[in-house]
């Protein structure tokens, strides 16, 4: 790879890949650790946030209302924010509708409540396929719909960002807030598949 | 707060950069130099602030060293930082810096792709 600052003691990649060898011959520091915090960033630190939004969303009807009504005052009650000049807008799934998320010009994604969007949110192939053939491309996330099921797509813009409030699986009515949080997944609340009873293992 | 959450809540001059939300690397070793700085602080056991007023500190003394038509580049800021915070905490030393940093230097002249 070639880039401006040559390949000197100055070059800022040689300097971090000096700092982490060292920190690692000492045993300050595992590369595995620091893998795994990247990984936080990019994957957990956000889902959680819209975990605790959804959760919030199913025991206290009131605070469903103030979501559907305006996602981005709601969010901020629970002390998620920073999106800025945009606006968030909660969907909510029902057995007649279902709401998937895309963003078909790039990436847009409500990342205060979800993080960083994986990789696929990205992918072309998703950003086309799902506007025109919606039920397929659900399907291969393993979510079959009935057929009298409505599909509605929310194009994401640097405006507007959606979240889908995905339905309360049944059997859950004895869990708190805080376990049903564990149970909300990223995807779900993109909408490419439903949340399950089960706590994944 | 734990960590990560502070890390995420930057706000100032310090503020994570980002793209439509995602968090921004240029080049490979950004991220690199983010993961370091952030799993050395809490492996170690450090407060956060440790790291950040580091940073603001090194921001600064950019701005006023530099116009505004200089190329600024935050993980050039964010690294100066951790070199800072390695040293000052006695983790490592300048001697075994420049030490490593040679070697890395003389191992690339050695056609290693990077």
């Amino acid at each position: 790879m070639s880039h401006d600052h040559g390949n000197g003691v100055s070059d800022p990649e040689v300097r971090t890949r000096a700092l982490e060898s060292l920190l690692y011959e000492k045993g300050l520091l595992s590369p595995a650790a620091v893998d795994a915090l990247i990984g936080v960033f990019e994957r957990d630190l956000g889902p959680l946030n819209g975990a605790r939004v959804v959760a919030r969303a199913w025991v206290d009807p009131e605070y469903k209302g103030r979501l559907l009504e305006n996602a981005t005052a709601a969010i901020a009650e629970l002390g998620f924010g920073g999106l800025e000049a945009q606006h968030l807008v909660a969907v909510e799934n029902t057995p007649e509708v279902h709401n998937v998320v895309v963003c078909t010009l790039c990436s847009c994604y409500p990342w205060p409540v979800l993080g960083l969007p994986p990789r696929w949110y990205k992918d072309p192939a998703y950003r086309s396929r799902i506007v025109i053939e919606p039920r397929q491309v659900l399907s291969e996330f393993g979510l079959e719909l009935d057929e009298d099921v409505e599909v509605c797509v929310w194009d994401s813009s640097a405006e507007i960002r959606y979240l889908v409030l995905p339905e309360r699986p049944v059997g859950t009515e004895a869990m708190s807030e805080d376990e049903l949080a564990q149970l909300v997944t990223r995807d779900s609340m993109i909408g490419v598949t439903n949340v399950s009873a089960a706590v994944a293992a | 707060m734990s960590t990560q959450a502070e890390v995420n809540s930057m706000t100032g001059v310090d503020a994570l950069p980002r793209s439509n939300g995602e968090l921004l690397f240029e080049e490979p070793w950004q991220a690199r130099a983010f993961g370091v700085a952030v799993s050395l602080v809490q492996e170690q056991g450090l407060d956060w602030e440790e790291f950040r007023r580091r940073l603001i500190d090194e921001i600064r003394a950019w701005e006023r060293e530099h116009g505004p038509s200089d190329a600024y580049d935050y993980y050039e800021r964010w690294l100066a930082a951790l070199e800072r915070l390695v040293l000052e905490t006695g983790m490592v030393s300048t001697a075994e810096i420049e030490a490593e940093v040679l070697h890395v230097v003389t191992a690339d002249d050695h056609g290693h792709d990077h």
